[in-house]
């Protein structure tokens, strides 16, 4: 979306560094998310995503560099990768998505006609309305996460982050958050960075790509991002990009000794060489 | 039908200063350790309730042999086991070793309450008191622990009430509360700080081992019934309650049953109700589904 590059910048990630236990786990990653942006980081398990979400979040501090533009409670939503309820916890979808509303607040919620419309509005914004009063731990993946979304909305916030919401979902359902995330950015000119290691079910939507690989990041479009050179330069050896049906292979280039066809016949559109 | 109930309600039975008070006592304390006791159900720490329920056999039992009410003592060492399990940190540990460790302190805290019951009963020469320690007896509370047992219950009850959001958010996921800005360790600390205090409370009226039954058995019982958080907590009270009351008079009734003129212990009749109140709620919820 070529608009979105006037639009106000939401997010700034500036040069930054973490090191863990003498592990470099990000090292000089900069990027800036805009408003009504819809943004990938794609990389591996171990790429160094979830760290880089909890130093946005305020989570985790930098060794160097510094993150602009948000610190406000509520600025910024968050979904979380690892959600897990007991089938049994007393909590509808509503009751979350209350709690993303007030669950910074004391004492007990009391119950308003403007707090039930609130929340009753951003279930539907969601498409949860059907699923709403069922227990949160008896839900669909694919339900849970539109929960979460409207629970990391209600805040309003500028930014939403999501780590790895597709992991766990089967194709359809992955197709029809991915639509939902697209349809949240555009309308309500949210910035959105979304974790992936799987970027093909996020190609269409992508208005930008972050690509991570040990730590280091290769930031721009798709077109920019997804380049044999481009690529090979952030791994450090070479690798090669296929596109096939109108899906992305990143494989090891031939001649290397890595087993790139072995990796390249597994399941995964997108194969990642380590 | 009026007879039936005059056989099972005995005249009188309203009447005794003994059941008014086992029932007052009681019902705070039961109301204080259901509300508490859902989040611990929603934590997934009934293990930490019933640990620092057997950790305070040793706390009554030294208050025993100190001469002092053994309130005081289920207290004290309740609270120093939270804060010691919030130090080495239970929940985030690997769970074998914490089940191992657990069990080893766990084991030291009886060995304890073995010594100082022993050396209580030495001392002091009456046998009945170690049984009340580890097994409770409603009606042999003193009236003059009502006032501490309202205050202790009174903090417990409103820290899990004024934190309630928050606590509710960071026990359905510490991730989203972190993500919030919320102070989830603080949180953490201050919600096994209300557990202690329930914990010795419960521990002083149906005993030190069966305190986890009162804890966590109307929490779960409830959680059956309801899909809300605000009415499982409402439910659990009016079970926790329930089960306290219907014990008082079961164990009323029992003094005219075998073996004539000793009655049965009321922890029993209160743990025999809360578990069939939980095991009705189980069938209830699957015949209709889970709701």
């Amino acid at each position: 979306m070529p608009q979105a590059a006037g639009a106000p910048v939401i997010l700034g990630v500036d040069d930054v560094s973490v090191r863990l236990g003498g592990r470099t786990v990000l090292d000089r990653v900069g990027f800036t998310l805009r408003a009504g942006e819809f943004t990938g980081l794609i990389g591996s398990n171990g790429a160094g995503k979830t760290t880089l979400f909890r130093v946005i979040l305020g989570l985790q501090a930098v060794s160097s560099g510094r993150v602009t533009g948000t610190g406000e409670r509520g600025e910024v939503g968050y979904v979380p990768q690892k959600f897990q309820l007991d089938p049994d916890m007393p909590l509808r979808g509503r009751d979350l998505v209350g709690l993303g509303l007030d669950g910074h607040r004391l004492g007990l919620p009391l119950p308003s006609r403007s707090r039930r419309a609130r929340v009753q509005e951003l279930v539907e914004a969601v498409g949860a309305g059907a699923f709403a009063d069922a227990r949160v731990g008896r839900l669909s993946g694919g339900e849970q996460q539109r929960i979460l979304i409207a629970h990391a909305l209600a805040s309003r916030p500028r930014l939403l982050l999501l780590d790895e919401p597709l992991a766990n979902l089967d194709l359809r359902s992955a197709q029809e958050v991915v639509r939902l995330l697209a349809q949240i950015a555009a309308e309500q000119r949210i910035a959105i960075l979304i974790s992936a290691h799987e970027m093909n079910p996020l190609l269409p939507v992508m208005d930008r790509i972050v690509y991570l690989a040990d730590g280091r990041a290769a930031t721009g479009t798709a077109h920019e991002v997804i380049r044999s050179d481009v690529l090979s330069a952030l791994y450090g050896h070479h690798v090669d990009v296929l596109r096939v049906h109108g899906r992305v292979l990143v494989v090891a280039g031939a001649g290397h000794d890595e087993h790139p066809f072995e990796a390249a016949g597994s399941d995964h559109d997108t194969v990642e060489i380590v | 039908m009026g007879q039936v109930l005059r056989a099972i309600v005995e005249p009188g039975f309203f009447a005794s200063g003994l059941v008014q008070r086992a029932a007052l006592i009681g019902a705070l304390v039961a109301v204080v350790a259901a509300c508490v006791g859902v989040f611990t159900v929603l934590r997934g720490q009934s293990f930490a309730g019933e640990a620092l329920g057997d950790i305070g056999a040793a706390g009554g039992s030294s208050a025993y042999l100190a001469g002092v009410a053994p309130l005081w003592g289920f207290v004290a060492i309740a609270v120093a086991a939270a804060g010691a399990i919030e130090l080495i940190g239970v929940r985030h540990a690997r769970a074998a070793f914490r089940d191992l460790a657990t069990g080893i302190v766990l084991g030291f805290g009886f060995g304890l309450a073995a010594l100082f019951l022993y050396l209580g009963t030495i001392e002091q020469s009456t046998s009945g008191e170690p049984v009340t320690i580890l097994f409770g007896d409603v009606f042999l509370l003193d009236s003059s622990l009502l006032p501490l047992v309202a205050g202790f219950g009174a903090v417990a009850l409103a820290l899990v009430l004024v934190l309630y959001r928050p606590l509710l958010l960071a026990s359905v996921s510490g991730e989203l509360a972190a993500a919030r800005g919320l102070p989830v360790r603080a949180l953490g600390a201050l919600y096994l700080l209300a557990l202690a205090l329930a914990v010795a409370l419960a521990a002083v009226t149906i005993g030190a081992i069966l305190s986890t039954a009162l804890l966590v058995g109307p929490a779960a019982t409830a959680l059956q019934l309801t899909r809300r958080p605000s009415h499982a907590i409402a439910a659990a009270a009016a079970l926790g309650v329930a089960a306290v009351w219907l014990g008082i008079l079961a164990a009323w009734d029992s003094y005219y049953w075998p073996p004539l003129h000793h009655g049965w212990p009321v922890s029993f009749f209160v743990v025999t109700f809360v578990l069939i109140g939980y095991i009705g709620a189980r069938l209830w919820s699957r015949r209709s589904g889970g709701g």
